[in-house]
């Protein structure tokens, strides 16, 4: 079943103080920028794959055990989080 | 929540024989999926074994299914908790397809389309333990499970079963694959339950 970025966003949310489905990423290999919650993510599988809308790479991985969650971003050059002003 | 279901074949800790620790038992068959599923049509379909040294094997549709195959029957067990015990496939083993292989490497990256990886030592690979596939229960493997033909190492978590394998290639040391990289085990021996680095 195919999602979209927002399914990210539960298990992000244990990890940034932001809300990072509104973040911005860049993906490393076609260098198409968008926000993280139109992320291509499909389930179920050992982890939350995120992948680019436009070219289909692996822009960011997330698999949660019960004591961590790894978060792995090698498919994104960037990523521009947005924070309050204060 | 006052109701307890116990469908989807109950996810309480069961302890048959055959279970491995963490397990439950299941009477479907799950997709897991990362990904679009890749549609290889079996004229373009090709495996490849690539040595250490860069020499490579190939093998396509027609010399694939020529080769000697098995029927087998195995208990398979994913690493998000659900067991299927008693599976049957028709493959060729990897004995076979390693035999004309010279190599002194000891590890293996099992590649596939679409671009998962997986990496599994060479030993766990041969004498008897592993097959590629191309039949679930008497009929051609769907896309959805791996089809054309999917890697079955069935004594390691069924992550490392490469579906819609396409090639091998020989390693001289360990390196992660796709969710090894991600904070997976190295190994995924059920039987240690293996799931995540460190375990």
């Amino acid at each position: 079943m195919e999602l979209d970025g927002n399914a990210l966003g539960g298990d992000l949310s244990t990890v940034f103080a932001t809300d990072v489905t509104d973040a911005v990423f860049v993906c490393a290999g076609c260098k198409h920028s968008g926000v993280v919650a139109t992320l291509r993510v499909w389930e179920p599988a050992p982890g939350l794959v995120g992948r680019c809308p436009n070219c289909t790479d692996v822009i960011v991985r997330l698999v949660r055990t019960p004591t961590r969650v790894f978060l792995t971003l090698t498919g994104a050059s960037r990523l521009e989080i947005p924070v309050e002003q204060p | 929540m006052g109701i307890i279901s116990r469908g989807f074949g109950g996810r309480r800790r069961e302890s048959l024989p055959g279970l491995p620790p963490g397990q439950y038992l299941t009477h479907d068959f799950p997709v897991l999926s990362a990904g679009p599923t890749p549609r290889i049509p079996l004229d373009k379909w090709k495996f490849t074994i690539t040595t250490e040294t860069g020499e490579k094997h190939s093998w396509d549709w027609k010399e694939f299914t020529a080769l000697p195959s098995e029927e087998f029957t195995v208990d398979i067990h994913c690493v998000t908790k659900w067991s299927k015990l008693g599976t049957t496939w028709k493959g060729v083993s990897l004995d076979t397809l390693f035999e004309d292989v010279e190599s002194a490497a000891d590890y293996t990256m099992a590649h596939s389309y679409g671009g998962y990886t997986t990496n599994v030592p060479l030993d766990d690979l041969l004498e008897g333990k592993a097959w590629l596939v191309y039949e679930f229960d008497g009929e051609p493997l769907h896309p959805e499970h791996g089809g054309p033909v999917r890697l079955i190492v069935p004594h390691l978590y069924f992550w490392k079963s490469a579906k819609w394998v396409n090639g091998l290639e020989m390693l001289n040391d360990d390196e992660p694959g796709f969710w090894e990289a991600g904070g997976y085990h190295m190994y995924g021996d059920p039987w240690r339950e293996q799931r995540y680095q460190g375990d």
